[in-house]
């Protein structure tokens, strides 16, 4: 066993281009997400189609143009004018404040503010709409102390993310995208290694055990994973001001569980793959696209159509990147999601259970 | 006669409808070096295979030192040693780490059966620190083999060990099979030069999954049946063609610049070739009656094997 | 412009990589429509010096001649004239014979009424036509060795190199092979084998050996037996590593 560990490590050591991809990766991920690919919004053009005219609903304008995000589109004077203001491209908002707006808020009454956006990016349509709410939602709780007016409803994700920074939103994303990759994939590919070169028929026929040969495999790379985690996590503390609101021992010890729930998928693959071609293009397909797209990384749960929500919900990484941020942003403990810790345990058994079932002890 | 080390009865084996082995029987006795002699696709790998506990056969049955190759394959793992057809160490380890890490797995150090393997790994311990893949193949084959002995293995099998290797190296390492047999190892081998198979004790033919001839080189040679001539001249093609009009002839086959003739005993002799070449304008040649080699025999059996 | 009575004229070829002489001054000639053996153990500089006669590497210096045009300014010249066969890759498995034949046909330029002629007379001569759209992954491996070898000399080249021909084919099928190769070179196409399994060696009209770069023995193999008081080839390659060594 301890054999096996220190060659596997030698492999990996000695491989120079995949020792980068290994730890450059995460670096390089992290710096891209955080500087280049903001979805953060600043100065985008907006208007106001102000139906009162009052003190409320100026006072409320004027929130909207100081907090820095959008500014003074063309002047739309109507309601009807809307669209042609959006195909012109001049505006990609309007805030229609309805009549009689502070009399409204005075009586007590819900005075309507209605968000239309330009949907033809919906990316920033719905980031723009979401940060306007959260400015207006603030609006009225400043005019109401302790009683909170649902103007409009905010989304919650902003309430964790005060200062609406999308590097926030990302790291938890690129943490759960790496763990898998590093794990399944360089698992799965080192074990197809030894059946493309042949050297996986002599280790069968020595006395090693099946779960000796999937262990030694294994292990280097729970290290090595680990090892990326933190190194992601140092980063985002460091360079974006990332803060780790719950216990750093929860995550990481949430992180290893992860982890080998990747690994077990990595085995598992390996057992179906003969080559490292193949191993690499399942692990692509078969885990890094639906770890992007249907993990709630970048699009959203609640959008998608049933389907793809049943099919996300069998998603390891949806999972975990709702643990991550859990901990990370709110700062809560195990007891707000030992559900999905739960959830993630039992995958690993099943998957590890079935990698070590299926690891032949033949060939073919 | 001696013990029974390694023994196999009526082994087939398919891949979907290809059948690489048709009822393979035969028996290795204790301490010989048997060789399976036989082209590529013949079957060798795959019976190797089965004995290696690597692949289950579809009917039929081995056993190794007693144990089942399908029932006992653990313990038999234990007692074997394997070189695969392809080199398959860790071409990114060094000597060195390799040969550690084999002794590791079989939960053995490398003091323990130093003795077995050092004057193989002599030769290559100068370059113990360089990385396998940078290892000339006659020096590969000698790591190999290091590895598939670290464990004091009873019984070794060999899988084309000497393919893609010079003629020095595969001289080499037969010398150093016949010294391990002489610390009662039993070897397996497979190989498709036919030149190798004087050196095994005993050795089987095999072709198109099944075994056309068992036994001692000699004894094998012993049951050709023809009269052998070889003869030679300037244009070997033109020479071929000619020969093979030959109405009481066998066989006619290219052996190097030297062609091989065969004809039932007493039927044909040096004088009846020599009337026959001079009626088609022959004039030089070189005529002269040979012993049958294993490959002669082979090519017999093969042509035998394809008219039933 | 092919005047020479010579497929190949090397004369001191020397290829060197860094301060590693890959091959060392050799001189040779090779007459056209004869079968000649380039012997040598791996790591000899076998490979080396066929890359550079089938122009895909430059030497470092040397006159070098192949069929007729030199290794340093006519390369295009040279390919379009050569054919080139190795035991490891020939033939593309997951097509059928006759798409390969119009593969390699259509590289060389030859028209489609050619290809077809060529495809029918060679399958033929190797008694396969019902075969004609099996894929070569279901054929024998003999079968398979003979096809590559008739693909490889498709546009009638005037030196075909092959690389290893028949490691590891039955003896039967090793002959007919070599009955092939016989019948090509009586048709005036030069062969240049490479090879380190030295019973190959025994069908050529005369090999080199090649032993650390260097040309070591050049002869007929009737020749250089007697002068290494030798019985095979085999004998004579270790006479002569064992010299060297």
């Amino acid at each position: 066993m301890k054999r096996f560990v220190i060659k596997e490590f030698l492999h990996i050591f000695r491989d120079i281009r995949s020792m980068v991809i290994l730890f450059g990766m995460p670096i390089a991920q992290v710096l891209l997400f955080g500087f280049a690919i903001t979805n953060e919004v600043k100065d985008v053009r907006i208007s106001v189609i102000d139906q009162s005219n009052d003190q409320h609903s100026l006072a409320l304008t004027q929130k909207l143009y100081a907090s820095g995000y959008f500014i003074d589109g063309e002047d739309i004077p109507s309601v009807t004018l809307i669209e042609e203001g959006f195909r012109k491209g001049v505006t990609k908002m309007v805030v229609v404040i309805g009549p009689g707006f502070a009399s409204k808020l005075a009586t007590g009454e819900k005075p309507p503010v209605q968000l239309i956006a330009d949907a033809s990016d919906p990316n920033t349509a719905s980031l723009i709409t979401t940060y306007a709410s959260g400015i207006i939602s603030d609006y009225s709780r400043g005019l109401m102390p302790g009683k909170g007016l649902p103007v409009i409803s905010a989304e919650p994700r902003m309430l964790y993310n005060p200062s609406l920074k999308s590097v926030y939103m990302f790291v938890p994303g690129i943490i759960t995208i790496l763990l898998m990759l590093v794990s399944a994939m360089m698992t799965s590919i080192s074990i197809a290694r030894e059946k493309e070169l042949g050297t996986m028929e002599v280790l069968l026929v020595s006395p090693l055990k099946p779960v000796e040969i999937v262990a030694g495999k294994v292990m280097p790379y729970v290290v090595l994973s680990f090892i990326n985690a933190v190194t992601i996590l140092v980063l985002s503390y460091f360079v974006f001001d990332m803060p780790v609101n719950g216990s750093v021992l929860l995550l990481l010890a949430e992180s290893v569980l992860f982890i080998l729930l990747a690994l077990s998928l990595g085995i598992l693959i390996s057992t179906i793959s003969n080559s490292q071609q193949t191993a690499m293009m399942l692990s692509m397909f078969a885990l890094m696209l639906p770890t992007i797209l249907l993990s709630g990384f970048i699009f959203p749960i609640e959008n998608m159509p049933d389907v793809l929500q049943w099919i996300s919900l069998i998603m390891p990484p949806r999972w975990f990147i709702v643990i991550v941020k859990s901990i990370m942003l709110k700062g809560t403990g195990i007891a707000f999601f030992w559900k999905e810790t739960l959830i993630l345990v039992a995958m690993t058994v099943v998957f590890l259970a079935a990698s070590v079932k299926k690891f032949n002890i033949r060939l073919a | 006669m001696n013990k029974v080390s390694v023994y196999g009865k009526g082994l087939t084996k398919s891949y979907g409808k290809t059948e690489a082995l048709k009822s393979v029987s035969f028996s290795v006795e204790k301490g010989e070096i048997f060789g399976f002699i036989g082209p590529d696709g013949a079957g060798k790998t795959t019976l190797f295979r089965l004995l290696t506990t690597l692949l289950l056969p579809d009917s039929g049955a081995a056993s190794i030192e007693g144990l089942d190759v399908v029932k006992d394959y653990r313990r038999l793992r234990q007692i074997l040693g394997y070189m695969p057809g392809r080199f398959s160490l860790y071409q990114d380890l060094s000597v060195e780490e390799n040969l550690r890490f084999f002794a590791g797995i079989f939960k053995v150090s490398i003091s323990d059966n130093y003795h077995l393997i050092a004057d193989i790994y002599e030769q290559i311990a100068p370059f113990a620190k360089r990385r396998a893949g940078k290892l000339s193949g006659g020096m590969k084959q000698k790591l190999a083999l290091s590895c598939a002995l670290i464990h004091k293995p009873e019984v070794l099998i060999l899988d084309e060990p000497t393919t893609g290797v010079d003629a020095v190296s595969r001289r080499e390492f037969w010398e150093m099979l016949i010294r391990l047999k002489q610390s009662g190892i039993t070897i397996l081998v497979a190989t498709p030069y036919m030149d190798e198979a004087i050196l095994c004790d005993r050795v089987a033919l095999i072709q198109h999954g099944t075994i056309m001839a068992t036994g001692s080189p000699a004894d094998i040679i012993q049951t050709y049946p023809h009269k052998l001539f070889r003869i030679k001249s300037q244009n070997t093609l033109q020479l071929l063609r000619i020969m093979r009009q030959m109405p009481e002839l066998k066989s006619a086959e290219m052996f190097g610049e030297y062609i091989h003739i065969g004809s039932s005993p007493n039927k044909m002799n040096e004088s009846d070739i020599a009337a026959f070449l001079n009626q088609n304008n022959i004039r030089q040649f070189d005529l002269e009656p040979m012993e049958a080699g294993i490959e002669d025999c082979f090519m017999h059996l093969m042509k035998q094997q394809s008219s039933t | 412009m092919q005047t020479s009575e010579y497929a190949i004229e090397a004369h001191g070829l020397v290829k060197k990589f860094g301060n590693f002489v890959a091959n060392d001054h050799l001189t040779f000639d090779v007459k056209k429509g004869e079968i000649f053996g380039f012997l040598g153990a791996n790591g000899a500089g076998k490979t080396t010096a066929m890359k550079i006669l089938c122009g895909l590497l430059l030497p470092t210096s040397g006159k070098i001649k192949v069929a007729g045009f030199d290794v340093y300014t006519q390369t295009n010249l040279i390919k379009k004239h050569i054919g080139y066969m190795s035991q490891k890759f020939s033939l593309y498995e997951d097509l059928s014979i006759e798409e390969n034949f119009r593969f390699y046909g259509g590289i060389y330029g030859l028209s489609r009424k050619q290809i077809a002629e060529r495809t029918s007379t060679m399958l033929k001569k190797l008694d396969i036509e019902p075969l004609r759209k099996s894929l070569i992954s279901s054929l024998p491996l003999g079968i398979r060795q003979k096809l590559a070898f008739s693909v490889a000399i498709i546009h009638s080249p005037g030196i075909v190199f092959l690389d290893e021909p028949t490691g590891g084919v039955d003896p039967i099928t090793r002959r007919q092979f070599w009955e092939m190769i016989y019948e090509a070179s009586e048709q005036g196409i030069t062969v240049f084998v490479t090879t380190h399994y030295m019973d190959e060696a025994e069908y050529c009209n005369r090999v080199s050996i090649m032993v650390d770069g260097r040309i070591e023995a050049l002869g007929t193999p009737g020749e250089l037996k007697k002068k290494f008081d030798a019985t095979d080839m085999n004998q004579v390659f270790l006479k002569l590593a064992r010299k060297a060594g």
